[in-house]
């Protein structure tokens, strides 16, 4: 897998990459894919989400998701992305897709009986002008989509301004931030892991090979014994990922447990406020 | 699930550079001095005895203006001539090169290259026939490793390869202070932490006593956060312990007086610092904080609002980790 973004799809990200990074720089007038038509991006997305959901029926939807998202990014490498799920308890999993990512496939979330999927907050890279996409399977098995257009170039290849080797320091460190809890409320929590989550596009500074991409691939929140979430992540998610949800506490310390591509394993407990009246 | 490819497509992007490229060949050989600059902005201005400097526009690069937005310049030394800052493009460089023809015969012996932004370092291709030294930061051959390459596809994108020129490296660099002797005046630099970059390189001309701080200082245009904003404003303070009364910023006017220029600038950056701090205890949210943070600064600086949504994407990453 590894191997493969070392290749193919790097030269894809490279010759693609054009804009913002910082300094006083411009965006150019025409960006990667600003071109394409509506046709041909529902093309493209006809044939990612049957690569990735079958032959499953999905249909549009405005209430079950929706997807909140800059529609210029300010930092390709860094955009936030915000997907609300008001009917939460309806909501089984739910997938983001940047359609014209390199890989396009970002992040998936399975929620367990200690989620409360109303809002999820995460923060992706974009490589592209590109719709992103989020599908949600809802209790009963079927599939929904929400769709929003972005503008964004440059974000998986975008260097990270340091070395390798500070990028990794503290790999695997993890804090969350709990918001005020109140009784039989959900609580809001912020979990922030420290993880260059390399992109496989990115030029090492001292080699100026490509750095291989290393990103954490899987990561699970759980209070006690009740799963509140599992994430399967890839390159699209922005190094040192934070990701905003909601738990329904039962007194327990919550359990963090991340892996990456390459091995690394890391484990965390935290203890949430009590309620407060 | 893991990371897959969808067939890469021929898009658009892919495309694109070499219509560019072929619609600026053919103007770039006839007009490259001039092209599409506005006169008044592009004289070059004595400063100082035998100290010259072009005021940069206050723009982003464009097809039109070469990239040339920072203020570039030389110093004519009694042996020879040290180029403080080469232009952000070839063409800009050649430009320049043109420009100190026009006033000394001696040779380009030094070339600055004050931190990795395409702003600052493109131009210098166009003194590597000139065999100069090419002096930076400790830190900049990484830091050009890591993005020249980037920065020179997404130059090459709006200039075409011939204006844009190549990524050029320093042949000395310094990891803490240097002093180079031009006969009848000394240079020196100082390399500083994690800043404005994380490759910025100072200096300080003895004959005038003008301090060139490069893209530490801005004036006028908002600062651009890419390196580290606690270590800018520790830089900034440091900058005023070095004595200068007169700087040349890397953006704004040519000279200014350093103190008030240096009290904007930490205006700012502790602006977007307190701002991001209180943001982050309060739990706002990224995208909020991009909206709301250092509003009261808007009025102050030019490019407002195309850079400090991104400065404050910059400062929150490196402040939510405190
Ligand atoms: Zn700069």
């Amino acid at each position: 897998m590894t191997h493969r973004i070392g290749n193919t799809v790097i030269a894809l990200g490279v010759a693609l990459a054009t804009t913002a990074l910082s300094g006083p720089f411009a965006p150019p007038a025409r960006a990667a894919g600003a071109s394409d038509t509506d046709q041909e991006r529902a093309a493209r997305w006809q044939e990612i989400a049957k690569s990735i959901f079958g032959d499953r029926q999905i249909a549009p939807t405005e209430t079950l998701v929706k997807i909140d998202a800059p529609v210029r990014a300010l930092d390709a490498a860094l955009v936030p992305i915000t997907l609300t799920m008001p009917d939460s308890a309806q909501i089984k999993a739910v997938s983001l897709i940047i359609d014209d990512n390199p890989a396009p496939y970002a992040a998936k979330f399975e929620f367990g009986p200690a989620a409360d999927p109303a809002e999820l907050k995460l923060r992706v890279r974009v490589n592209n002008y590109t719709d992103m996409h989020a599908v949600v399977e809802t209790q009963d098995g079927k599939l929904y989509e929400a769709k929003q257009f972005v503008k964004a170039s440059g974000g998986c290849s975008a260097p990270m301004g340091m070395s390798d080797e500070e990028a990794m320091k503290g790999m695997g460190d993890m804090r969350m931030k709990f918001a005020d809890a109140q009784p039989g409320k959900p609580v809001e929590a912020t979990l922030m892991v420290r993880h260059p989550n390399f992109s496989g596009m990115q030029m090492n500074q001292v080699t100026r090979e490509f750095t291989p991409a290393r990103y954490i691939d899987k990561l699970t929140v759980s209070a006690g014994d009740r799963t509140v979430f599992t994430m399967t992540g890839d390159i699209s998610i922005a190094s040192n990922p934070v990701i905003n949800f909601a738990f329904k506490p039962d007194g327990k310390p919550l359990q963090v447990a991340a892996s990456d591509n390459a091995g690394g394993r890391w484990q965390h407990s935290f203890t949430p406020p009590s309620p407060t009246n | 699930m893991t990371a897959f490819a969808v067939h890469p497509r021929t898009s658009a992007a892919g495309r694109a550079p070499s219509r560019r490229h072929a619609l600026f060949a053919g103007l770039c050989l006839c007009c490259l001095p001039t092209l599409g600059r506005a006169a008044e902005s592009f004289a070059m201005e004595e400063v100082g005895p035998g100290i010259f400097v072009r005021k940069g526009l206050i723009a982003d690069a464009t097809p039109e203006n070469a990239d040339a937005i920072a203020n570039i310049g030389f110093v004519i030394g009694r042996t020879g001539v040290l180029v403080t800052e080469s232009g952000g493009s070839l063409a800009d460089g050649q430009w320049l090169r043109a420009e100190i023809a026009k006033r000394t015969a001696k040779p380009v012996t030094h070339v600055v290259l004050t931190h990795v932004h395409p702003d600052h370092v493109f131009g210098a291709g166009a003194f590597v026939q000139d065999k100069p030294v090419f002096i930076g930061h400790a830190k900049l051959t990484e830091a050009l490793s890591a993005r020249g390459e980037f920065y020179r596809k997404r130059l090459v994108d709006l200039l075409g390869e011939e204006r844009t020129g190549p990524v050029v490296y320093p042949t000395m660099t310094v990891t803490d202070t240097a002093e180079i002797d031009l006969g009848d005046r000394r240079l020196t630099f100082t390399a500083h932490g994690p800043a404005h970059t994380t490759s910025d390189l100072s200096m300080i001309d003895s004959g005038t006593g003008l301090l060139f701080p490069a893209d530490l200082l801005f004036v006028n245009r908002i600062p651009s956060l890419d390196g580290s904003l606690k270590g800018w404003i520790r830089e900034a303070e440091r900058l005023k312990a070095l004595g200068a009364a007169r700087a040349v910023p890397g953006h704004g006017p040519v000279t200014v007086d350093l103190a008030p220029a240096l009290a904007d600038l930490a205006g700012y950056l502790t602006a977007l610092r307190d701002g991001t701090r209180a943001a982050i205890a309060k739990d706002v949210p990224i995208e909020k904080a991009v909206d709301s943070v250092a509003k009261a600064q808007r009025d102050k600086w030019a490019l407002f609002d195309t850079y400090n949504g991104r400065n404050v994407t910059v400062a929150y990453q490196e402040l939510e980790w405190e």
